[in-house]
């Protein structure tokens, strides 16, 4: 009871503590790495050369990150009213649908740009959607959210299936999903971005979608602390004894916070489907929307924190990737033991540090 | 009392980051005497039991029981030494029995059996020799709260514990409980404990103390034989000045009934009714005080009337007027504030800076921003504004809340009230954990809206408060009002009210 009532400054709370946590996970990495057999000094360079030491590799990265960035300002926007978000996973998958219907209804009839506004429409509705039914279990039923988005993952998956293999493949084709999109249907590459620091993009499928998340953060950033919903629900966030009090509307606040959040997460597929893969297809979200709760509990729930640890994310990715590829003994199953533990430390264990920084800085501060 | 005191405490030295909380404080009890400790909140006070009691760990300085040097590094070797603590707040096990919680702890061994046979007989003991008699086999939530407090001082006695800290002990109780505790504490004193007693109400430190210390800011300013002072001398060492004890208010004059209340039946969350059919009028120009023991409807009361929980039957009108099932929001629009009972949880968020809460349920005024837009520059504005008039410290308005000390907080929370000019205003526990500059200020502002012609009704389980400030006191127990009395009311008249005894 002693250290937790102590306020630390910022450059310390949102600066060393992260790097301290993410400093130990790395550590015991390379000490895992190491009973392999493997040099870790050696698996980190690797893992560093292979997510940013070429342009294709970087373009590999910023794409992953993009994917973390919309699910981690998902997960945030509903933690900053008080609402875990365990659905952004199954509310991503969703959104592919939006996204998808809208690329293929007007990719034959519009260039890029004018597709865009309604895919992102539809990606971020058809989030927002599969967000609705908890959202309004939870506000009205008092069903537990955490309980019902799980249970959406898993609905939304079925569906999803059922959809691409039922309803939405091509017909007389064997794998379950929609056809190519026309390039009216498609998010440009961002190769331009790269050639301006002299880069190259190659077979990378960092897009525009990168854009839109960026724009989303300043977005969330400006709900969040400069409107009059952002301060509903920050207040129910932390106290929802003093929003009733304030006559803050619960049922409301949290409906339209958790169509919020789904529609972030929805908007996730823009990145994958119509940035990349220029189709629908089976689990496309691939667990991002899951690592997104870990990059919003890292990034401390605010916008310039989440860019930060997707970009860290999105490097444990893309080098992880390569580094299995080069050191055959440290296979896909490895890296996710790094990502585990990085989530360990900066997520669960955030505070871990805490008592003893704040005796230290007691110490330094008193002498 | 030729033999070393009890406790002796040598500059004991406690810094929380840059606040210091206790400066070099040297303090003697002596055995066998019943020492009082008082203080504004936020001098220290807290603290420093924490600190003999292992909660925290002094910076420096030593502790010495009965003469000897001892490390406290937990709560385990406080009660070792023979230290035992009754907490503010009751840490019972509530659906327990007495014999359960008294033995928590201490069970003696893996089987219940042998241990719950030695506790009896201890207990039996404990009762014979100083008058704690309760039934072993009560289950808590069914006791009075002066009981339940007992069975928190047997706690302790079964503990061994010599020496006694009771910390605000009197909060809770009536005033027939209170003088019961206090007798208690006499037999425990005569039978040669040491009692501790912490608190901020000057007459019971009058009443029972042989000894009383001041602390003020983290320090010990002065310690006093209780005999050798007065309630003056000691709320002035407390304060540092001068301080009016007694509100000054001329008569009042009771203009139309704006806020009535018809056979309202409120519940709780488990569904216990509460307000139990209550009906009283509130007129422009009055203050109309609710006297009664924490938890007798009281706080339902004052969340049906502020819109917080729907009533199970029964009216309130406003000006005549119904208000139906309206809204905390929608009856802020017809002129009506409240400060509520509880700051922490209610009236303020913590972790917001003091200009999110200056404007906290009137966020949506288009005065701190047009549209869906917040103004932070007039948001902070208006905050700075408040705490100029209020005079609220540190005047921050970019400081988060929990920063401020009670006080202060409590100002954020009147000022913003009070500020809206509103016709209404429903005052509970106005003045709870508030120190004594503070509390002559608050009370000077409700008489205000008073004099300016407002319908106030005011909730506090402080009787003198009650009394100093109503034009009309209802007092309320289990539910009901059981009666109507004016402020000339005596204090006994009420307390047998409180305890409904009376009528």
């Amino acid at each position: 009871m002693s250290t937790a009532s102590v306020s630390l400054p910022n450059w310390i709370t949102y600066g060393l503590m992260p790097l301290l946590n993410l400093t130990l996970a790395f550590v015991i990495s390379g000490l895992v790495v190491w009973l392999i057999g493997e040099n870790p000094f050696e698996a980190v360079k690797l893992l560093l050369i292979g997510a940013l030491g070429r342009g294709e590799g970087i373009g590999f990265t910023l794409f992953y990150a993009t994917n973390f960035i919309f699910t981690g300002l998902s997960v945030a926007v509903a933690i900053h009213a008080g609402l875990f978000n365990i659905g952004s996973e199954g509310q991503a998958y969703l959104g592919g649908l939006g996204a998808a219907l809208v690329a293929l209804a007007l990719d034959n009839y519009l260039p890029w740009y004018a597709t865009m506004p309604f895919a992102i429409l539809g990606a971020a509705a058809a989030g927002a959607a599969w967000a609705f039914i908890p959202a309004w279990l939870q506000a009205k039923r008092g069903s537990h959210i955490v309980i019902t988005t799980i249970m959406f993952n898993f609905i939304g998956a079925a569906l999803m299936v059922y959809l691409l293999v039922n309803v939405l493949i091509v017909p007389g084709k064997m794998a379950p999903e929609t056809r190519t999109f026309l390039e009216g249907g498609q998010l440009p590459k961002l190769d331009w971005l790269m050639e301006l620091f002299g880069l190259k993009l190659g077979a990378a499928p960092f897009n525009f979608s990168f854009i839109i998340a960026l724009v989303m953060c300043v977005v969330v950033w400006f709900l969040i602390w400069r409107t009059k919903f952002g301060y509903e629900m920050r207040t129910l966030g932390i106290s929802p004894s003093a929003a009733s009090y304030a006559g803050i509307p619960y049922a409301r606040t949290v409906i339209i916070t958790m169509l919020i959040s789904g529609g972030l997460a929805g908007m996730m597929a823009l990145n994958p489907v119509m940035g990349a893969s220029a189709r629908l297809q089976v689990e496309f979200v691939g667990g991002a929307g899951f690592v997104g709760i870990a990059v919003s509990l890292m990034g401390r729930n605010h916008p310039l924190g989440i860019v930060l640890a997707a970009l860290l994310f999105g490097i444990l990715y893309q080098g992880g990737g390569e580094l299995s590829f080069d050191m055959p003994n440290i296979t896909r199953d490895m890296i996710v033991v790094i990502q585990g533990l990085v989530i360990l430390f900066a997520g669960a264990l955030e505070f871990m540090f805490r008592p003893a920084l704040v005796r230290i800085y007691q110490n330094f501060v008193k002498a | 009392m030729t033999d070393q005191p009890a406790i002796e405490l040598v500059g004991i030295d406690k810094k929380f980051g840059a606040v210091h909380a206790n400066k070099n404080i040297n303090l003697t009890v002596a055995k066998g005497s019943i020492h009082g400790i008082i203080g504004e909140n936020g001098a220290g006070k807290s603290t420093l039991m924490s600190i003999l009691y292992g909660f925290y760990q002094a910076d420096s300085g030593e502790i010495r029981i009965n003469g000897k040097p001892v490390n406290i590094k937990d709560s385990q070797t406080a009660i070792n030494a023979g230290i035992g603590m009754v907490h503010q707040h009751f840490m019972l096990v509530e659906n327990f029995t007495v014999l359960e919680n008294i033995m928590l702890g201490a069970e003696g061994g893996a089987l219940l059996a042998k241990g719950v046979a030695s506790a009896r007989a201890e207990l039996k003991r404990l009762e014979t020799d100083y008058g704690l008699d309760v039934d072993p086999d009560a289950v808590i939530e069914e006791l009075a709260v002066g009981l339940q407090q007992r069975v928190e001082i047997l706690k302790a006695m079964y503990r061994g514990a010599e020496i006694l800290i009771l910390d605000e002990p009197t909060g809770v109780l009536t005033p027939s409980e209170a003088d019961h505790l206090f007798k208690i504490l006499g037999v425990l004193r005569d039978q040669g404990k040491t009692v501790i007693l912490i608190t901020h109400k000057l007459r019971e430190i009058m009443a029972i103390t042989d000894t009383v210390s001041v602390m003020r800011r983290g320090e010990m300013v002065a310690t006093r034989k209780t005999k050798e002072t007065s309630v003056e001398e000691l709320a002035e060492l407390m304060v540092g000045r001068r301080v009016l004890l007694r509100v000054e208010k001329g008569e009042a004059s009771p203009g139309d009934v704006v806020l009535s209340v018809r056979n309202l039946t409120v519940k709780d969350n488990r569904g216990v009714t509460m307000v139990d059919n209550v009906s009283f009028d509130v007129r422009a120009g009055e203050i109309v005080g609710i006297a009664g023991v924490a938890g007798n409807g009281q706080s339902e009361l004052l969340e049906a009337l502020s819109g917080i929980r729907q009533p199970s039957s029964g009216e309130i009108l406003i000006d005549g007027q119904p208000i139906g099932r309206a809204s905390p929001a929608r009856l802020r629009e017809l002129g009506l504030a409240h400060i509520p009972e509880d700051r922490h949880h209610m009236g303020l968020v913590l972790k917001f800076e003091e200009y999110e809460n200056a404007v906290l349920g009137y966020h949506r005024d288009p005065k701190y921003g047009r549209g869906f837009m917040l103004d932070l520059d007039a948001m902070q504005a208006d905050a700075t504004e408040k705490i100029e008039k209020y005079d609220i410290r540190p005047p921050n308005p970019r400081l988060k809340t929990a920063n401020f000390s009670g006080g202060n907080q409590q100002k954020i929370v009147v000022a913003r009230e009070i500020e809206r000019d509103p016709r209404i205003l429903l005052i509970g526990q106005p003045t709870r954990g508030v120190d004594i500059g503070a509390i002559e200020f608050i009370h000077r502002r409700i008489i205000d809206m008073r004099d300016q012609g407002k319908a106030l009704l005011l909730v506090s389980v402080e009787l003198d408060e009650i009394r100093a400030l109503s034009d009309r006191i209802l007092v309320m127990f289990a539910g009901h009002i059981v009666g109507e009395k004016t402020a000339e009311a005596g204090e006994q008249t009420l307390g047998l009210m409180m305890a409904g005894i009376a009528a």
